[in-house]
């Protein structure tokens, strides 16, 4: 048993596949099959409905799942006015809608759901989702700063103060820096979720190859890789949040960048 | 790594179904469910807001009727002290009136007996004078036998009284 190679696979998880026979789904030539991502991009998005449906009870005095559902708009509602100002509260749906879309998903994705035989797909390991996701909100800061302010908008890379000579090449600088801003928040996503997931999965690969080659390993590798799972698993559940956090929370601030300039 | 390794195959449906469901959750939860249960909240807010100031209000109508009634306590107070105030006045007066009255009765009693004891006592020193008058002229006839005039009597009495 010791002998044969390993049959977990951690990189596995992050296949896509059509299901439903849906492989040869095609609109313009693209092909648009119904996979196992675009799966749980619906049941995403079933969940988040129900839970924000069940927050619309407008009871005044709030029972517990309204009081849930008002913490998270009105979580969102603080961190734009606090970022934005009184200009922010416009971007509560598209901002609340983004972080409650990743949040759910990291941790739909985290579920273990496996034992029952459905096999949780976290889409926001895959950076096509989150180059997406960072994209619309990259443009949105785009089309409100050149909206708002013209190509007044490019006095963003000029920090006030700046001596002259110095100009062009901070003009460089902070235009990168700009620049570089959609794909760091996209991989910045997509790598913290991808690697918890790796790790999850190496661990528990450990735990099941340690198992098999004889108690010995199996007290040796497997038990401790056991523990250290369970660490991970809440060490992941923290990240799932922040990462929804910090995706929000950086959008937030580029808008505020745009919306205020410097 | 299958993010890479089947990106050509997949880029296209990943970005379709994401635009779909996060269009849906974007034009129906965040367009269409957040802003009623933002509402919510803002309405609870507005409502706490006015019953508070509601509150603050009836506290202060309170305050201003403690203020009405305490000053309205006071003046009948007042009012109340001055009435028994004026009654104790009154009461002094009279009752000063009725001693007066009764004082200047006992002095006119206290003088009419002291006259008619001054009288009295007048009248019996002047019958004392006679007595003893005729009593000096009796002895000095039995003893010396001479016979003296009640004038002269009178005279030596007075003289002998005064002398003490």
């Amino acid at each position: 048993m010791a002998a044969e190679p390993a049959k977990v696979d951690p990189m596995y998880q992050f296949t896509i596949e059509p299901l439903f026979g849906s492989a040869n789904w095609e609109i313009a030539g693209f092909n648009i099959a119904f996979t196992n991502s675009a799966m749980w991009m619906l049941i995403t998005t079933v969940v988040l409905g129900i839970f924000v449906w069940g927050g619309m009870k407008r009871e005044l005095v709030p029972g517990r799942w309204q009081m849930a559902v008002e913490t998270f708009t009105g979580f969102v509602e603080n961190m734009l006015e606090a970022n934005i100002g009184k200009a922010g509260r416009k971007y509560v749906p598209y901002v609340f809608s983004l972080f409650m879309f990743i949040l759910f998903a990291n941790i739909l994705g985290l579920l273990p759901l496996g034992i029952v035989g459905l096999h949780p797909f976290t889409f926001t390991s895959h950076f096509t989702i989150t180059g997406v996701l960072a994209a619309i909100s990259f443009s949105i800061v785009l089309i409100v700063g050149f909206w708002k302010h013209g190509f007044h908008f490019f006095s963003l890379f000029v920090p006030h103060g700046t001596p002259l000579p110095m100009i062009p090449a901070i003009f460089l600088i902070e235009l990168v820096s700009f620049a570089v801003r959609p794909f760091s928040l996209a991989l910045r996503l997509f790598v913290a979720m991808m690697a918890g997931h790796v790790l999850l999965e190496v661990l528990s690969s450990f735990v099941i190859d340690g198992t098999n080659a004889g108690a010995h390993f199996g007290l040796l590798v497997g038990l401790p890789s056991f523990l250290l799972m369970i660490g991970i698993c809440a060490l992941e559940i923290l990240v799932a949040g922040i990462q929804a956090y910090v995706f929000a929370l950086l959008t937030s601030l580029y808008i505020n960048d745009a919306e205020n300039l410097h | 790594m299958p993010q890479i390794a089947q990106l050509a195959e997949t880029f296209s449906s990943q970005i379709f179904w994401l635009l779909v469901f996060f269009g849906i959750v974007f034009f129906v939860i965040g367009r269409g469910m957040v802003p009623k249960v933002m509402g919510t909240v803002a309405q609870r807010d507005s409502q706490i807001g006015s019953d508070l100031a509601a509150a603050e209000a009836a506290r202060a109508q309170a305050d201003e009727e403690e203020e009405a009634w305490r000053k309205r306590e006071n003046e009948n107070r007042a009012a109340a002290q001055a009435l028994v105030a004026k009654a104790k006045a009154d009461a002094a007066a009279s009752s000063e009136k009725k001693l007066a009255a009764a004082q200047k009765r006992l002095d006119k009693k206290l003088a009419d007996a002291e006259a008619a004891v001054t009288a009295a006592r007048t009248s019996a020193l002047a019958e004392v004078e006679g007595v003893a008058a005729e009593a000096a002229q009796d002895i000095v006839q039995r003893l010396a036998g001479v016979s003296i005039t009640a004038a002269s009597a009178k005279k030596a009495v007075k003289e002998a009284m005064n002398h003490g």
